[in-house]
């Protein structure tokens, strides 16, 4: 891979001071960003390793009951500290393989926004809000398509908060090699409604499926999902598996997870 | 011309010191720099597995992770959990249960066995196979690995017992 310089800042105000230099890019646990260095489809000239940073460390309840999780925070103290949320932290458990869990963070995971990824479903299925060093983004306005999001350059995800619903449940039907979802449905039962986010089949990257809300928050039941399906003609088509049968997984995938939640 | 980094670890005990550019990844620092190559070089890509070293206490596949990025961290390798004339209740279960063929996963596979067993000293089958997931085996077809785990696991926790 081509060299670059390596900054481990102490703070946010650091972070961002370090992130204002030409192609300076921010590295969490580069679970992501290592490999694609590697194939050398990024250089950036500076990599900030926001590790370090204490206050983007660990899992907390916020004054309005949801959980907070500091954007640094690696997929196993996820699993093991968000229990105040079951549903996440068992999303968490199961992102990857232990090692990666070991590294990863959920702010590198929601800033890469890969349309496979676990955390960017659980995070839109959770209406949740995207703290960063400048502002606060709804989900629903911070996931804007594949590998793109609402954040500017040099902004960092310091915090996300996730209010906790009545029941929720992510079922992830595994890509066996890659361990991404193939397709993964997130769904959470909030006493204003039903929220259905599924990743791993637009070509748009992570979305809400709409019809599938509206149906299960008049009646959260699997049955309430029969007859509904999704188009695959936009969907992600590769040698894994078709649009079209990433479509039929939806709506399966929801189906499960509304029977598990 | 990259800055080189002042990079401290503690490797199975022993301290070490050294720059390195800030692109060097921490598998080529114990291969090559340390001359530890127990961790093997496998995919590169963080799918394999062979490269799982423990640092803090975690298992980390090192060919994902800057040496910079392990600057002040412990680091345990297979050299690190048992010698041939002093093996480790998993080296001598793997042996004894024909949980390796061409050896190649092994140190990986061990070395994060040590961690899964810490974690959790009496996983079932389906445990272990959740718990090994980031670690692949083209030969033995996983069965005497599980096998070699489980009868690790019973030896550990016998001579546990036998110690209270």
């Amino acid at each position: 891979m081509y060299n670059f310089d390596f900054e481990k800042p102490e703070s946010v105000a650091d972070a961002i001071a370090a992130l204002q230099g030409e192609e300076a890019q921010a590295l969490g646990g580069g679970q992501t960003l290592i490999p694609t260095l590697k194939q050398r489809l990024a250089s950036p000239s500076t990599l900030v390793s926001l590790k370090g940073i204490a206050e983007m460390q660990g899992v907390c309840m916020g004054d309005d009951g949801s959980v907070c999780i500091g954007g640094a925070t690696n997929h196993a103290t996820v699993a093991a500290e968000a229990g105040a949320y079951p549903a996440l932290a068992d999303t968490a458990a199961h992102i990857g393989d232990p090692a990666v869990r070991n590294r990863g963070t959920i702010g590198g995971s929601l800033a890469n926004n890969d349309p496979s990824a676990c955390y960017p479903a659980a995070a839109l299925g959770s209406g949740a809000t995207i703290v960063t060093n400048a502002r606060q983004i709804a989900a629903d306005d911070y996931f804007q398509g594949m590998f793109t999001t609402a954040l500017d350059e040099g902004e960092i995800i310091t915090e996300v908060r996730f209010p906790v619903p009545e029941k929720a449940n992510y079922q992830k039907f595994v890509q066996p090699a890659s361990r991404f979802a193939l397709v993964g449905v997130y769904v959470a039962k909030y006493a204003d409604g039903v929220r259905v986010a599924i990743t791993g089949a637009s070509n748009d990257g992570v979305f809400r499926w709409a019809e599938a809300e509206a149906a299960l928050s008049a009646n959260f039941s699997a049955s309430a999902l029969d007859g509904l399906s999704l188009s695959g003609d936009d969907m992600i088509s590769d040698l894994h598996g078709t649009g079209e049968y990433r479509a039929h997984l939806c709506a399966v995938m929801t189906k499960r997870a509304v029977a598990a939640a | 011309m990259s800055k080189k980094m002042h990079i401290k670890l503690n490797v199975n005990g022993k301290d070490e010191e050294f720059l390195a550019e800030p692109r060097e990844l921490l598998i080529y620092t114990l291969r090559e720099r340390l001359n530890i190559t127990g961790p093997h070089i496998g995919c590169e890509t963080s799918h394999c597995g062979a490269c799982t070293v423990t640092i803090d206490g975690k298992s980390v596949k090192s060919c994902t992770m800057f040496a910079a990025q392990a600057d002040g961290a412990e680091i345990t390798t297979i050299e690190g959990i048992g010698n041939p004339d002093d093996l480790h209740p998993l080296q001598t279960a793997f042996k004894e249960h024909h949980g390796l063929q061409c050896g190649y996963c092994t140190p990986g596979m061990i070395t994060r066995a040590t961690k899964l067993l810490e974690e959790n000293p009496t996983p079932t089958e389906e445990e272990i196979r959740f718990g090994m997931a980031g670690n692949i085996c083209r030969c033995t077809g996983y069965q005497n690995i599980i096998k070699s785990i489980q009868a690790a696991a019973a030896e550990m926790n016998a001579a546990k017992e036998a110690a209270e």
